[in-house]
Parts: C-alpha cells; structure tokens; sequence
C-alpha cells in the first residue's frame, strides 16, 4: 500500500510544488497567468540573467504549470489556469477532512448538552 | 458550523482552521485526551479509527489505525512533542508500515499544532498542520479519508491577489 496505482498523480504534485517553491517562479507565473508574456520580457523583470529566466520558465512548463509556443523569433508563455487550480485543491480536500472533523466535535459537544438535560 | 477561519498557504503546505466551540476548554481538551471520544471525532463516515495507543505526554505515540469501507486498515501514528493541558499541544504524525506501528521511512511526517483557549464563553480552536511535503499531503488524501464536497476555494485567486 506505501506505493499505490496514482504514482504518476503524485509525480505531478511533486513536480507542481517543486515548481511553486521558488519565488520567482510564483512570480513568473503570476505574469503569465493574467496574460501571455515573451520569456524575453520575464526576463527584463527580473535582475538575473536571460538564461536564468528562461530555466525557470521551464521548470514551470515541465511541470505543467506552464505553456510555451513560438512567434517568430519570440517564445510566448501563458499559465495553465487549470493546472494551478490543482495544486489548491489537495489543501481544499484536506480543509473538508478538518472541517468534519471540527463539525463532529460539535456533534458531540451538542450530544453532552442533551445528555445533561435528559 | 464552528470554524470561523481558514488559511492555506501554499508556499508552506500549511493549512490553518479556526474553530469556536460552544463547549468550555476543559471539554474540548478531553476529546484529545480520551482515545474512545477522539474515535469518535477522528475518522469521516465509512472510516473509523481505532486508537490502539494513546500517551499524551512528550515522546508519547499515539498508534491508530482507519478501517476502510472495502475492510482495509490504514495505520498511522502521532508522536507527541509538547503538551500543554488543556491549552493545546503539538505532534508529528506519519504512516505506519503495518500494525506494528513501525514508520514507513518512505513517507515525510507532517508537523502539527492544536491550540486551544478560552473566548467568549466557549473555546477557541487553532489546528494548524503543516506538510512536508506534496508527497505527505497527496498521501493523507489518498488514504480515502477527504469527505465533502470540495470547496470552490481556488488557490488561484490567493496567487493572482497576493
């Protein structure tokens, strides 16, 4: 049971949040999630080197976070809102578990009230 | 519903709930304290748990297992770091290899805080878990446990407007 069949479902969460762990790559994608951006002007963004920039626009597409096509000369990124989405809903899911729990708490904090009174 | 607050934080796998209890401190300390109340509290429906251990005290394990609807046990374990009665305390939880409650050393622990303090006649709980990694957290969701629907919270939003 340690490795069950959604072993490639996990290697997509490691790589989402491998991807998200660095800030400016949370900041690249920001940018291109609210609009297609040339990696040439990511780049201007940030005080790193075009190389750099470009390798982190990768990780984001090898995570696919991230999609790249071809204009010409340019390489023209936009997020993957779907994607990203994603990577939020395992901390929803596991908000809900809590929410029950918290709820059954309450339950049974109620069932003392009615006990007491009986 | 009790809870009052929730926050993700996606940079750290954290994942904090607030909730108001209208029940004094002392009884929502027992709920930990007491292994057949936290049973009661612990699994969603259609997957019990069974605290098999139960030591609130430093270094203390906690030792569970969760039966699923198929008959499958999930076993699981808390160490316990701090405690602080009844104001709350802290653990590690993990999985388990098997009944022996041996840790699976493939699979990271999650760091957990509870607290919990008088507020307004009632009690006020902060549960705060943080994962240490997406492997930890895709696991406990694996595990079947995640009941509900989920909630059209989108982390996307908290991305665009940070």
């Amino acid at each position: 049971m340690t490795h069950p069949e959604g072993s490639e479902a996990e290697d997509r969460a490691d790589a989402w949040f491998h991807a998200l762990a660095d800030r400016t790559r949370r900041d690249i994608l920001r940018r291109v999630l609210a609009g297609e951006h040339s990696v040439s002007t990511l780049a201007k963004s940030y005080d790193m080197s075009f190389a750099a920039v470009q390798k982190h626009v990768a990780v984001l597409e090898r995570a696919g976070l991230l999609t790249k096509r071809r204009q010409g000369r340019e390489a023209l990124a936009s997020g993957d809102v779907e994607a990203v989405r994603s990577v939020g809903v395992m901390l929803t899911d596991l908000e809900a578990l809590w929410r029950g729990r918290i709820s059954r708490m309450d339950e049974l904090f109620a069932t003392d009230t009615t006990t007491e009174k009986d | 519903m009790p809870v009052t607050d929730v926050q993700h934080d996606l940079d750290a796998l954290t994942l904090t709930i607030t909730a108001d209890f209208a029940a004094p401190l002392d009884r929502v300390w027992q709920v930990y304290a007491d292994p057949r109340q936290l049973e009661r509290v612990w699994g969603p429906p259609g997957y019990p748990a069974t605290f098999v251990d139960h030591e609130m005290a430093p270094g203390g394990r906690m030792n569970y297992f969760m039966t699923s609807p198929e008959g499958e046990n999930y076993y699981a374990y808390w160490v316990i770091t701090t405690v602080d009665e009844p104001g709350g305390f802290t653990f590690e939880d993990g999985f388990a290899l098997d009944e022996t409650f041996a840790p699976n050393p493939e699979m990271p622990v999650a760091s957990n805080d509870y607290a919990f303090a008088e507020a307004d006649g009632g009690t006020r709980a902060t549960f705060v878990g943080t994962y240490a990694s997406a492997e930890a957290l895709q696991k406990v969701l694996d595990m079947g446990v995640v009941e509900g629907s989920t909630l059209a919270i989108n982390q996307i939003d908290d991305l665009l407007a940070s």
